[in-house]
């Protein structure tokens, strides 16, 4: 096997990845624990995707992210600290505790926010393209959704409007097998959504989300596409979330053997083999880097608690921008 | 000062917010060359071309979805939506996305949209291309909600609205375009939500907004011949409301009457009336009325649409209902 990766790129893509776990992990806990209120929805076992398909991206690019967020966040370089307060629902978070799990963004990191509305983020991260191309910007755009968002008309709206304007976006479908409790084998009369590209007239191409050179390496050429001015590409990575859609999902839509098949995948191990292999790290390091990341959750929940909680004054601020002068 | 139609004020405003502001850009269906389904647009294609001026798909959601993400990173998209029916099609972009982002995300994210929509029925188009579903979105905090009745309004709030960081829904009134008023020329910006006065009256307050302020005034005049002297407010703007103007108005004459176009029934008067409840009950000589559409679709024709509709007589006689029984 040969591996286009340097130790440093390895490394930096298996930071992210195993700062991702950790930190689903991590929260998983204390929703248990009662720490955390409300949903959530953990990304674990899809890393992947969101770290290979940030890599190629500038910081001034911008993602849109979904539901299932964390891992967008973290992968484009946002602050686990304020992710975990968010979570929290207290004042440090990155909506101050207004938005929760599914609704923070960073623009400073090029993050333009994450939404609970499945399919609902793909016109917005389209209209930052168009915003990005009347403004002469290089910048391009990347729309994270799943599998069943491509069944909204939002999906099949934006990919018309962004082929037919050649917008710099990349639609990243991360087809984890289902969504929520229905297969994409229930939902879609085609197995590859790739193909639904073809009917906007843009490149859809299928790849292994469970390997994030893989990944890492179709999203640069969708990039250098995109920047280039040559339009938009349909990117469907598959891969598997290793848990329950949200936090109550028992998971009964699915076999026990298929998840442990889909786990022998696992994206952390697979670049772990694939650097010793090729001689670019020692398991000495890449075992430091995986402490580093339980550390960096620590910080994370140790801020998190320390922060204080909203007053009840912000509830109702902040709806309205104030005018600027 | 010089007399321009309704459409023409928004196309001036138009014309005059994108010479001024390279970030200003116009989006919709048939808004091209067509120049919109009601001509507002007429002209500017040639002016300021395709990018500035882009037509789409009938695609509302990604209409209003792009220019939200468009306004999240810097422009300020002027959105058509070529009949208020069809808003519809791009609600959850409306309210989940555009109204909320600010709330959500804090003050990094601004929202500066205007979404501009010919509302209204009169015209015989039926139960989808006729409806007046502003009361919808009084519900949908984050959303500002504009109804100019008058050219020079339609300059002066279509300006404020563009100016403003927060996603604006703009209602136009089909029965308007072709209005005419004088209409300030150069730089001419109303602040959202302030009410206006538009006959003074100590005896009734007619509070309406949009098509129907230009009814109200004409059932006013009726109403005087009848020795009945109407106040008539115009609101305006919806989202904010200007509750104390209406206060005001309703102190001073005791007996209020709230006039729309949409279906009666969870409706912009409602919302007055309990307002008025609230801050004015005492002053009260009569209990609110209401007028509005009835609760049922549009019907097509002539002979229905009328009856469906609220009228001019409507309003007379409802009028003369409250001063012919005592509270």
């Amino acid at each position: 096997m040969s591996l286009s990766l340097t130790t440093a790129e390895g490394r930096q893509m298996m930071h992210l990845m195993l700062l991702i776990r950790a930190f689903e992990e991590r929260m998983l806990k204390l929703v248990s624990d009662g720490s955390i209120r409300g949903t959530t929805h953990p990304y674990v076992g899809q890393e992947a995707v969101a770290v290979g398909a940030c890599f190629p991206l500038r910081r001034d690019d911008w993602v849109v992210s979904t539901h299932r967020g964390h891992g967008h966040l973290l992968a484009k370089g946002g602050d686990p600290n304020r992710l975990m307060a968010e979570l929290f629902g207290k004042i440090a978070g990155y909506g101050g505790g207004k938005g929760g799990t599914q609704h923070m963004a960073d623009f400073a990191v090029g993050h333009l926010g994450s939404n609970g509305i499945t399919g609902g983020g793909i016109p917005v991260g389209t209209g930052a393209a168009l915003s990005a191309k009347m403004r002469g910007t290089d910048q391009v755009v990347a729309v994270f959704f799943g599998d069943g968002a491509t069944n909204q008309g939002t999906f099949h709206e934006s990919l018309n409007l962004a082929a037919l304007w050649h917008l710099p976006v990349i639609f990243v479908c991360e087809n984890n097998g289902y969504a929520m409790s229905t297969s994409v084998r229930q939902a879609c009369a085609i197995e590859q959504l790739a193909e639904r590209a073809a009917s906007y007239g843009m490149p859809g191409v299928q790849v292994d989300g469970m390997d994030v050179v893989v990944v890492r390496d179709a999203m640069r050429g969708a990039v250098e596409r995109a920047r280039a001015g040559r339009g938009p590409t349909l990117l469907e990575c598959k891969t598997y979330r290793f848990l329950g859609h949200s936090k109550s999902d028992q998971r009964v839509y699915r076999s026990r053997e298929e998840e442990a098949a889909w786990r022998q995948r696992d994206p952390i191990i697979r670049l772990r083999e694939a650097m010793l292999e090729n001689g670019l790290d020692k398991a000495t390091e890449l075992d430091a880097l995986a402490r580093q990341a339980l550390a960096a959750v620590d910080t994370a929940v140790d801020f998190a608690q320390a922060s204080p909680f909203p007053p009840p004054s912000a509830a109702t601020e902040g709806v309205f921008a104030e005018a600027r002068e | 000062m010089r007399e321009l139609t309704y459409w023409q004020a928004l196309q001036e405003t138009l014309r005059d917010a994108m010479r001024q502001d390279s970030t200003v850009f116009l989006m919709g269906e048939d808004i091209g060359a067509y120049g919109g389904a009601f001509g507002v647009t007429r002209g500017l294609l040639d002016e300021f071309g395709p990018e500035r001026v882009r037509c789409t798909p009938i695609s509302e959601a990604i209409i209003v979805g792009a220019a939200t993400g468009a306004a999240l990173t810097g422009m300020r998209p002027v959105v058509e939506i070529m009949f208020m029916d069809f808003l519809t099609l791009a609600m959850d972009q409306l309210t989940n996305h555009a109204a909320k982002f600010r709330y959500m995300y804090g003050p990094q994210a601004r929202v500066p949209l205007v979404i501009r929509t010919p509302a209204g029925g009169g015209r015989c188009y039926g139960a989808t291309h006729s409806q007046s579903l502003e009361a919808w979105f009084l519900h949908v905090p984050g959303l500002k909600v504009v109804a100019p009745s008058t050219p020079a309004d339609a300059k002066g709030l279509l300006t404020a609205a563009i100016r403003d960081d927060n996603p604006v829904l703009f209602v136009e009134h089909k029965l308007l375009y072709a209005s005419i008023g004088d209409v300030p020329e150069g730089d001419y910006c109303l602040s959202l939500g302030r009410a206006i006065v538009r006959r003074r009256g100590s005896d009734v307050s007619l509070v309406s907004y949009s098509y129907y302020t230009g009814v109200a005034l004409a059932a006013a005049e009726e109403l005087a011949a009848l020795g009945i002297d109407a106040e008539v407010v115009d609101l305006r703007s919806l989202a904010p409301l200007d509750v104390a103007t209406v206060v005001d108005s309703v102190r001073k004459t005791g007996r209020l009457v709230c006039i729309e176009e949409g279906p009666r029934t969870g409706g912009v008067g409602a919302e007055i009336a309990a307002l008025i409840a609230e801050h004015a009950y005492e002053y009260l000589d009569a209990p609110v009325r209401r007028i509005g559409a009835t609760d049922t679709p549009i019907p097509f024709s002539p002979a229905l649409e009328p009856v469906a509709l609220p009228q001019r007589a409507d309003i007379v006689r409802t009028v003369q209902e409250m001063f012919a029984c005592k509270r």
